[in-house]
Order: C-alpha cells, then sequence, then structure tokens
C-alpha cells in the first residue's frame, strides 16, 4: 500500500512529455473523461496489457513510465474505432503513434515483433513504391524467427491471386521514395 | 325520504381489473336509501361527470356515493360536479375502491366482496349527511418573510412589486445571507457581490418593505389570511435612527481583534461592528459579549466619538406583533462540521480549509484582499487538493444526501485558483461529477482543459503533514492505484445541512419537516413551494440543497402564490370543523390542551336553571383556526363536540354498516 504515486512530482517529471505527447498528436489529453468507451470498443482491447482508456489516464497524470512501457501502444492497429466513437472527439490512435514514435526515439519498445513489423512495412513500401506483400511476409517471419507461421496458407494464397511471386511495378517509386527522402530530412 | 345514487368508478382496469363492479353496482341498488347505482370506465372525465349531474337531477338525488380512487385525489373535483347539479358539495361521499381494495388486493371473489362493503359504509354515511356551508374570513393582504438571504430577498421583491407591503426579517445585522459571502457565481463567473448588492439595496429602499434586520420571529399564532407573529428586535445599542453610519465608532473601537463571522474567522472585526462593507441596513450594531463597556464598564470609545449621539448601551430588546396573511419561511442553511471527519484534519491542520473560506480568501474586498494564500504562512499555494462530498453521500458519518452545488463550486474554486496564482495545479477528488444545469458541464470542462484542473476520482481517506506541506492520500479509482498528493491548501467542499434551529423555526411557525430538518413541501412535484400549513410558503435552501438560480426561481414561486392569496379579499374556509353542543358541555375543558390549532377557549354563557339565571363555562371553537382534526371530539368525556362531517352518529353508522 505504501507505494502510492505521489502526483505532484509525477506531473513536475512527466509535463514535458505530455506536452510533447500532445504537440506530436494534436490532441489535448484533459478532454478525455474516462468513460471507456474506446476500451469498450476496441478489437485489440483482450490482448492489452492495460486499456486504452488507462493510456489516456496515465497521460492525465503525466505518468510516463507507465504510459511507455506497455504493449497497449504497440498492439493499437489504428483500426478507428474508439475515435468514432468517442464523445470528445479524441484521436487516441494518433495519440498511441506519438507514444510509439517516443518509446522509438527512447529505445523502450516494448514489443519488438510489432515494431519489425512496422519497419519491413514501410522499407517495402518505400524500396518499391507500393506493398509487396510476400517479401514483408517472409522477412518478417524469418527476422522475428518464426519462418512456417502461416506457410501452410500459401498455397491458397497463390492460387487466388491474393500474394504475387514478383514485386508489383508502380510507375510513382521515384515520387514515393521522395517522399520518404522529404520527411526523413525534417525529421528532429 | 333518502334518495341515494351509487357511481362505481372502473378506473380503466386499475379497480374494474380487480374488482367485478358490476356486482358491486348491482349489489349497491338493493342497500338502503339507494335509488340508482351504475358503474363507468372513467367518472372523472367530463361524460362520467355529466352522467352524475344528469343523474342527480333525473333521480331527484338527495345523497352521492362514488366508488372510485382515494378523496385525495377527486373528492374535490366531485364535489363540484354535484354542487353544479344543484346539491349540496357535502352530500358526497367517495369510497376508496382503488388505494384500499384493487390495488391491494388480488383479483378474487373477496376483494369485491369488500368493494361493496367499503361502499356498504359510505351509504350509510351519506344517508346521514346534512348540508355544511364554507365561511369567509377576510386576507390580511401584508406578507412575511423570514430570512433576508436571496431568497428572500427575491420574495419580498415580487410581492412588494406586486403592490402588498412586506415585512422582511433577518437574524444578522445586514440581509445578503450566504450569497454575501460569495467570490464569483457559476457557471458565467459573474461576481456574487455585484449581482446581490443591487437587490439588497432595491429591498431596503422599497417603499412596501419593512425591512427588520437582527430580529427573530419568535411566536407564529393564527392560520392563513390571519396570522399574528411576534418578532424580537435584538438591542444593537446603536440608535439606527439617528445613525448615519459613518463608522467613526468601528474605526475607534478598541476591540479590534474579534474573529469576523462574515470572513469565516479569517478576518477580523470591532466589537460595534457591520458584517461587511456593502452591508444593508449600512449601520453598525454592538457584539455585547465583546463590549468593553459591556464586559468591564470601562470605555464608552464610540459614544465619546459618535457625531450624533446615536450609541445607547441602555437599548433593550424589543417586541413587535405583525399581521399577516401570509408567510415565506427562507431561512437558508448550515454547513458540516467537516471536523467530523478526524482523517482530514480540519481544525488541526490551518491549511485545511473549507469552500466558504476560499470563497473568502479569494474574494477582492475579504481578509487577503483577494490574494489566495495560506492561513499557516501566508504563502502563495501552488498545488492545492480539493476534496468533494465531504459528509454528503456518505450515510455513516455524514448526510445520505448529495449537497448538489459542491460539485460547481469547486470547478468554479479549480478556475479562480488557475486564474489568480499563476502556475498553480488544482486537484479535485470527487466520487461523481454532478453538473445538471444550464452551462454546468461546459463549465466543468473548462476547468479540466482550459484551466488543467486533474480531476481524481476516489475518496481521500487521510491528510497529514510532510514538512510544509499537507500529503493527501487517497486512490485513483480510474488508474486503479493509491496516490498521493504534496498539497500546499486542503479545501474541503462540505455538505448542506439544514440550520441548526430548522427544527425550531418549523414547529414554531407550524409547518413539517423531514429527517435532516429540511422544511417538507406540500408535494414533492406539484406544491414544491407550499408547506402542508395553508398561508405559508417555502424558498431557497432551507427546503432542500439547491444552487442560486433554483432559489430565486423557487423564491418568485413563493411570491406568486402569496400574490395569488392576496388577490382575493375573502377566503372560503373549510365548515368541517368541530362543533361544541353548550347544553351538554360541561365545561371541563379537557379539549382546549389537546387542540393542536389553539382553536378551542372557554367561553361563558347564560342559562336559566329551575327558573334562576346562571351563568357557567363551557367550550367554544374558533371556526377560522381549527382544521378539523377532530382530537377535542375524542377527548370530550360526554362527547358533546362533533366533527361537523364526521359526527359520532355518521362514524357509527359506517361502523355499523361494516360490522354488522
Amino acid at each position: 500500500m505504501s507505494a502510492a504515486t505521489e502526483l505532484t512530482r509525477a506531473w513536475a517529471n512527466g509535463a514535458g512529455f505530455v506536452r510533447e505527447v500532445e504537440r506530436l498528436s494534436g490532441q489535448k489529453v484533459a478532454s478525455c473523461y474516462q468513460c471507456g468507451k474506446c476500451t469498450a470498443g476496441c478489437p485489440m482491447a483482450a490482448d492489452m496489457d492495460v486499456a486504452p482508456r488507462q493510456i489516456l489516464r496515465f497521460l492525465q497524470l503525466g505518468l510516463q513510465e507507465e504510459a511507455l512501457n506497455n504493449s497497449t501502444i504497440w498492439l493499437c492497429a489504428s483500426c478507428m474505432t474508439c475515435v468514432a466513437r468517442c464523445p470528445r472527439e479524441v484521436d487516441l490512435p494518433r495519440i498511441m503513434d506519438a507514444l510509439r514514435q517516443i518509446a522509438v526515439r527512447r529505445g523502450r519498445v516494448k514489443e519488438r515483433r510489432v515494431y519489425l513489423f512496422h519497419r519491413l512495412f514501410l522499407a517495402g513500401v518505400r524500396r518499391g513504391g507500393r506493398l509487396d506483400e510476400l517479401r514483408l511476409v517472409l522477412g518478417y517471419n524469418l527476422r522475428s524467427g518464426q519462418l512456417f507461421k502461416d506457410a501452410a496458407k500459401a498455397p491458397a494464397l497463390f492460387l487466388k491471386g491474393k500474394i504475387r511471386v514478383l514485386p508489383e511495378k508502380t510507375s510513382g517509386a521515384a515520387e514515393v521514395q521522395q517522399i520518404f527522402a522529404r520527411w526523413e530530412a525534417r525529421k528532429p | 325520504m333518502k334518495r341515494i345514487g351509487v357511481f362505481i368508478c372502473w378506473c380503466g382496469s386499475n379497480i374494474a381489473g380487480t374488482v367485478d363492479v358490476e356486482k358491486v353496482a348491482e349489489a349497491a341498488r338493493s342497500m338502503p336509501g339507494v335509488v340508482y347505482a351504475t358503474d363507468y370506465k372513467y367518472t372523472c372525465s367530463e361524460p362520467g361527470q355529466q352522467m352524475i349531474k344528469d343523474a342527480i337531477r333525473e333521480q331527484h338525488l338527495t345523497g352521492v356515493v362514488i366508488g372510485s380512487c382515494s378523496p385525495r385525489m377527486h373528492e374535490k373535483t366531485f364535489r363540484k360536479t354535484v354542487e353544479s347539479a344543484g346539491l349540496n358539495p357535502y352530500l358526497l361521499e367517495v369510497a376508496n375502491l382503488r388505494e384500499h381494495c384493487s390495488w391491494v388486493h388480488p383479483r378474487e371473489e373477496a376483494t369485491t366482496r369488500k368493494a361493496i362493503d367499503l361502499v356498504r359504509a359510505a351509504v350509510a354515511k351519506v344517508a346521514r349527511n346534512h348540508p355544511l356551508h364554507q365561511g369567509h374570513i377576510p386576507v390580511e393582504k401584508r406578507a412575511l418573510v423570514i430570512g433576508g438571504g436571496i431568497a428572500g430577498i427575491q420574495a419580498a421583491l415580487d410581492i412588494a412589486e406586486s403592490g402588498y407591503e412586506t415585512v422582511l426579517v433577518e437574524r444578522e445585522p445586514s440581509i445578503g445571507g450566504r450569497m454575501a459571502q460569495l467570490d464569483k457565481t457559476f457557471p458565467t463567473l459573474d461576481c456574487s457581490a455585484c449581482i446581490l448588492t443591487p437587490k439588497m439595496v432595491d429591498v431596503s429602499r422599497h417603499d412596501k418593505v419593512t425591512l427588520l434586520t437582527y430580529s427573530e420571529v419568535e411566536k407564529v399564532e393564527g392560520y392563513i389570511g390571519n396570522f399574528t407573529v411576534t418578532v424580537r428586535r435584538k438591542a444593537a445599542y446603536v440608535d439606527h435612527s439617528k445613525c448615519t453610519g459613518c463608522g467613526l465608532c468601528m474605526e475607534k473601537c478598541p476591540a479590534k481583534k474579534i474573529p469576523s463571522e462574515f470572513e469565516m474567522s479569517l478576518g477580523r472585526r470591532t466589537a460595534i461592528y457591520r458584517p461587511f462593507p456593502q452591508a444593508v441596513p449600512n449601520k453598525p450594531v454592538i457584539d455585547r459579549e465583546h463590549c468593553l463597556k459591556f464586559k468591564t464598564g470601562k470605555c464608552g470609545v464610540c459614544a465619546h466619538f459618535c457625531p450624533r449621539g446615536a450609541i445607547d448601551y441602555e437599548q433593550q430588546d424589543q417586541r413587535v406583533t405583525l399581521h399577516v396573511g401570509a408567510i415565506v419561511v427562507a431561512t437558508g442553511y448550515d454547513l458540516f462540521d467537516p471536523a467530523l471527519y478526524s482523517e482530514y484534519g480540519y481544525g488541526r491542520y490551518p491549511d485545511v480549509i473549507t469552500g466558504l473560506h476560499f470563497e473568502r480568501l479569494v474574494n477582492s474586498s475579504g481578509p487577503t484582499g483577494g490574494h489566495i494564500v495560506r492561513p499557516s504562512d501566508h504563502k502563495e499555494p501552488k498545488n492545492v487538493v480539493f476534496i468533494q462530498c465531504v459528509g454528503s453521500r456518505d450515510e455513516a458519518k455524514g448526510v445520505s444526501y448529495c449537497s448538489k452545488i459542491c460539485c460547481m463550486y469547486t470547478a468554479k474554486h479549480a478556475i479562480l485558483l488557475a486564474e489568480h496564482v499563476p502556475g498553480a495545479h488544482p486537484y479535485v477528488f470527487y466520487m461523481d461529477v454532478r453538473t445538471a444545469g444550464k452551462g454546468y458541464e461546459e463549465f466543468y470542462k473548462r476547468a479540466t482543459e482550459e484551466f488543467g484542473a486533474t480531476y481524481i476520482r476516489g475518496r481521500v481517506s487521510k491528510v497529514y503533514p510532510r514538512g510544509d506541506k499537507l500529503v493527501v492520500r487517497g486512490e485513483d479509482t480510474l488508474l486503479g492505484k493509491p496516490v498521493e498528493i504534496e498539497a500546499d491548501l486542503v479545501v474541503l467542499a462540505n455538505a448542506v445541512v439544514a440550520r441548526h434551529d430548522a427544527a425550531e423555526v418549523a414547529r414554531s411557525v407550524g409547518f413539517s419537516y423531514d429527517g435532516h430538518h429540511f422544511f417538507t413541501e406540500a408535494h414533492p412535484k406539484l406544491a414544491p413551494v407550499e408547506t402542508n400549513t395553508a398561508g405559508v410558503f417555502l424558498a431557497g435552501v432551507c427546503q432542500g440543497p439547491k444552487d442560486i438560480p433554483e432559489t430565486v426561481a423557487q423564491a418568485s414561486a413563493a411570491a406568486a402564490k402569496v400574490v395569488a392569496l392576496f388577490s382575493k379579499d375573502q377566503m372560503a374556509t373549510n365548515p368541517m370543523t368541530a362543533q361544541v353542543d353548550p347544553a351538554c358541555c360541561a365545561g371541563c375543558m379537557l379539549c382546549e390542551p389537546v387542540c393542536p390549532y389553539h382553536a378551542i377557549r372557554p367561553e361563558t354563557i347564560q342559562e336559566r336553571v329551575g327558573g334562576k339565571a346562571i351563568s357557567r363555562q363551557v367550550a367554544s371553537v374558533n371556526e377560522g383556526l381549527c382544521q378539523g382534526c377532530g382530537a377535542c371530539t375524542a377527548a370530550c368525556r360526554t362527547g358533546c363536540i362533533d366533527l361537523k362531517g364526521y359526527t359520532h352518529q355518521q362514524i357509527l353508522a359506517e361502523v355499523e354498516a361494516l360490522c354488522l
């Protein structure tokens, strides 16, 4: 019971962090009144270690350790169900995104596979200007050490034309690469 | 020859669903004196009433029995119905077949039998009814308003504006009440004094209003339209007819360190004082308990300096008798003593204060000139914890109800703190945030979004010092973890409670109050400003917690009721009063003390007994005061008092019809 969180210190330490999350996400954490509708509708909530609502509560109190060190921010699939339902118009996936950015910057990634997936996804798009699903799946399974995961599904996917052997070409590949370059130049 | 008509109402399925109404009507046809009986789906409807009127005329009825809902519901309606058909309205009896029968019994044979019995009793009674006639009493068109807070001021102004004399009685040296102590008002943040003081001045200058401050109502006698009220005007030891309110006496008074009640003891006052600078009337009174002249006999400085010779140490309390026709009770509220929660440390730690203390601290005419500082060291607080529901919604230590105003004033305090102290952080511990009112939820949202108030759901369990800070411990139930806050200042939102002497006031004026000593309205929905005593109305928090807009609305509603009463020159009285038969009254006067309305007095009558003229004492009933309760008829040893409409003969006839 003695492990009570002292809130004035939590806020003194965490206020800057919260402002950074607000800047990156464009959201105000005080807007949330903790009704829990986001969590109630979240398709991933059952697999999360803390409820999406609680992420906002951590931020309202300036509890940065709790806000960053959880799998929830990585399991959020940005499906936008919570945004569609939130009575206070809080864009929670944007906040999750901001938290992931800060977690990466600080080397505090709790779900490394999810982060790997994100990186491979973007690298593939950057390379060819369009998602190359086969290489994404192969690369992800290889690097996450689960080589034969989903292998049984491959023949059916090939037969139905859902996965192609050769990457698709797109005429705008060069422009896509420019987008990546511009974004990287803008990074702090 | 009696000709009685019986009408059995179905009340839709309310009665007919359980009672065989046709069988009841059939049975009624063979009861003594009944010449007509029928049943109808909704007797209270327009065609239902027409049916009764037609039957009265066609059957030449001399009495009517209606088997329907409770007489509390529609007796008045049906009395008007029979009256409009030319029958005396008191030749009607209502047999309660709904509340007393169909609603409380199952659908079976016995229920119908009971309904028939109830109708038989009513028929037996109505056969012995006599026509009764309402009397008329004059109405004294002057109102008394008790309590000079915003409720009393508003009610007095509204009645006076309608052209009727109004006497406003206030216990304190100034009107203004609680609202005068507040800084800003939610949700608009209007300055409380700015909107209140003009009304205080208006009411004091109104030619129809007599203001009696520093006065208390001691006794109320009489009845609607004719109350006699005794008011004690406390000795101010200052002749207010001479005093100009120059204030020299207060400047010179040597007893300067008396804790000011108005400033919640955060400020000091002198022994000769007015509660606050905008007081109305703006004239001082002497606090005898602290005055050196009264304590030691030496001093007299105020009398020495008063340029008008207004100081009068010999002044005595005076009693004033008023005759009024209606009374508005607006006596306000007290606040729950938070010292009962020893875990919050109120009274032990000077930096644990209440919401009303905070109002004075933030007020620019308050003891700190509007600078929010800690009472202990006068430093500006940064982290301030507000604890809601201190006493409210706590049946163990406090009161069961929600005090209604604390959520909103705490949000206001959070905003005022953030506005007054740059960098301050308000923390609010709450159970639920209740913001039912126009613009209220939006106001609360501003407190959190614009002013950065952190709301924590949970009750605080403990406040204790650490260095010069106060550690506030609670659980954030949304976080699911215990939390603590090192606070500079703790503000308690203590519950609104009835005035400590509310029960006494209710008893002396003569109306009822609830378990919390809030005054009881006549009906929670349809008669919210009336009491169960005719002519006495309620306004403001004395009836139950409410905020300023609601208080003002209720005060105007009470005023409207008073004005409606005064719009008539005479009032009809209830003819069902007690009646003494002087021929057999022994004059024992046992009836006198049992009468709750003081309606019975001894009277001397002249008689001739055996050829000799003698005079003897008998009881006599004042029909204006008598409310028809019947207590005297039970107390009378000789059976010489009867209640008109409920005579012994009538009641016994009913019992006989039921039991034999």
